[in-house]
């Protein structure tokens, strides 16, 4: 249980990034699995090649992914919003293409780099404790907790800063914001820095807790779209509680039946809730 | 459409496909064998490009319909020893069914919804194929006994005379009422339901159309390959390689996506040496036509001549 609520925990800080952005800047972002893994594998080289220590590690992981959150925004999704010889209705299209493309482009990079073989991170906290009698690894239980924190943390920001009210303000209605003043484009900025962070804290959570490769992009990416379309595309709360769904009821069937089925009752799932309520749990169309 | 006979498009086509025919008598059985994979790859990408371009639907599952041909020849071939023909015919048939299940649901959603809708069919169907391993061959492929033929000539003809074809009805399709319909409804759903048009219908047709083309297209790979696995003809990736030809030829041509698909193949061949930057190399120069051509190659002679 305590396995599901760590795994739970981490789909939800990866599918709240990406939900965010789209509520904000209607962007699906397909290299969310790609900065992922690109933040754990910097985590782990800076902590194994150069030793500079897991915390250090950790906290370059996280700017890794800060930057090629950036990147991805400078060199491909703004570009594509600002190209006047891309119809404005096929601009989502395009934006989807160009993330993939990159998406594809970083994983190559670490492929080519730091081979595709599975890395883990070396863990902050070491050891394992007794729960219910359960043994559970301190790790996990750490990773549970940072989850956590940062959620609320990202809650406070978003709904009781004025930064983060713009935000909130511009996935709202973006043109009444701009006739409040406000930059649009900062604001844009202000997300992508968050869904960076949010990315990296994930990415090297995940690298500790399961260990990643240039593999993982694509059932990454694929994850976080699913979470966040069950939860309803825009939809934070609705993300939180898709993840929770999502990673017990993986976690179960990979105890109860196989591993090998791990991902079926999700897909299944995800097909129900799509032909009852095409705007996911908590969405509004 | 009488007026495509006499256009210059026709007249380069027609020229692309007489040199195409011919190069069996001049260049390596390598060079064929990889020209064989990228005409059959050129399908998969035009039957995505009358899906997406015209109706305006991303399907993220085309390896979704190539995949279900593709196995049902393989498995109807290695566990049943039904002749090639037949299961060639029957893929095709089984990928239209498969079409027609995934769209009946998918068609009611739109946008990114009905993007994930057809990318969890292709996670599903992998999934089967991993489960249900004593029947599909599992992770490790299918191998099948029969071949189409073991000449690299003859197996190249084939090829390209499916793809000559293929293109032609597609390109004719999406020239006719029935494609302007498409493209009416891909733009403005609203008001192209308001002209009276069924939308879901024609929708639901060339979901069909491109199921067909795909499975058939998937079932005779499968005979050229001599197996069956998720690596060639489910995995995402496949399906991604088909997206970013179309693309990168010019959506809304059909006849681009071929090129794409055949310049993607060959420039991943040529770029071997390069080893592991070979796909990084490629995205790029995608990415880059994207960012910069956004209508592809075809889209941006065509928008030249068309100034000029």
């Amino acid at each position: 249980m305590i396995d599901g609520f760590a795994i739970s925990a981490l789909y939800a800080l990866g599918a709240t990034g990406f939900t965010l952005i789209f509520g904000v800047s209607g962007v699906l972002n397909l290299s969310h699995g790609a900065i992922m893994v690109a933040a754990a594998v910097a985590a782990w080289a800076a902590a194994s090649i150069l030793g500079v220590g897991t915390y250090a590690g950790a906290l370059i992981g996280v700017g890794v992914a800060l930057l090629t959150a950036f990147a991805t925004y400078f060199a491909v999704v703004k570009p594509i919003q600002d190209s006047r010889r891309i119809p404005n209705e096929e601009k989502e299209i395009f934006v989807l293409t160009g993330t993939l493309l990159w998406g594809i482009m970083i994983q190559e990079l670490i492929a080519y780099f730091f081979t595709n073989n599975a890395k883990t991170v070396l863990p902050i906290v070491e050891g394992v404790v007794e729960m219910l009698g359960v043994r559970t690894p301190r790790n996990e239980i750490f990773t549970a907790i940072v989850c956590c924190l940062v959620i609320a943390l990202l809650w406070l920001l978003v709904n009781r800063t004025r930064t983060g009210k713009a935000v909130l303000a511009a996935s709202m209605n973006p043109r009444g914001v701009t006739l409040l003043g406000l930059e649009l484009t900062n604001i844009y900025i202000v997300v992508w820095a968050i869904y960076g962070i949010l990315a990296g804290i994930a990415g090297v959570l995940l690298g500790m807790f399961l260990g990643v490769s240039s593999y993982s992009v694509g059932p990454l990416t694929a994850s976080a779209f699913s979470i966040v379309v069950l939860g309803g595309l825009g939809s934070v709360s609705g993300s939180l509680i898709a993840a929770f769904v999502v990673g017990y009821l993986e976690t179960l069937t990979a105890y109860l039946l196989s591993p090998a089925y791990r991902t079926i009752p999700a897909l299944l799932l995800l097909v129900f809730v799509m032909y009852i309520r095409p705007q996911g749990l908590l969405g509004r169309r | 459409m009488a007026g495509f006979f006499t256009s210059r498009l026709f007249f380069i086509s027609l020229a692309l496909v007489v040199i195409a025919a011919t190069l069996p008598l001049y260049v390596s059985g390598y060079v064929l064998g990889l020209l064989t994979v990228a005409f059959y790859f050129g399908v998969f990408a035009m039957a995505w490009d009358l899906l997406f371009g015209f109706a305006g639907e991303v399907n993220f599952g085309p390896t979704f319909l190539i995949g279900v041909g593709a196995y049902t020849a393989g498995i109807l071939n290695a566990q049943f020893g039904w002749s090639v023909y037949a299961c060639i015919v029957l893929g095709a048939f089984a990928s239209v069914v498969a079409g027609l299940v995934l769209a009946l649901p998918a068609l009611r959603v739109r946008g990114p919804y009905f993007g994930l809708t057809t990318l969890v069919a292709v996670l599903m169907l992998q999934n089967f194929i991993v489960v249900f391993a004593d029947l599909t061959g599992g992770e490790i492929g299918l191998t099948i006994p029969d071949v189409i033929s073991i000449n690299a000539g003859t197996n190249y003809w084939i090829a390209l005379g499916f793809m000559t074809i293929s293109a032609a009805i597609l390109y004719g399709l999406s020239q006719s009422p029935v494609g302007l319909v498409l493209q009416a409804s891909g733009q403005d759903p609203v008001q192209a339901g308001a002209l009276g048009f069924n939308i879901v219908k024609h929708k639901l047709a060339a979901f069909i159309v491109s199921a067909f083309f795909s499975g058939l297209s998937g079932a005779l790979l499968v005979f050229y390959f001599g197996t069956a696995s998720v690596g060639t003809v489910v995995d995402v990736a496949v399906g991604v390689n088909v997206i970013v030809s179309a693309v990168l030829g010019g959506r809304r041509t059909v006849l681009g996506a071929a090129l794409g698909a055949i310049f993607l193949i060959v420039a991943g061949e040529f770029l071997r040496p390069t080893g592991e930057l070979a796909t990084f190399i490629v995205s790029a120069v995608a990415l880059l036509v994207v960012l910069f051509f956004p209508g592809g190659f075809l889209g941006a002679a065509l928008s030249r001549e068309a100034r000029s």
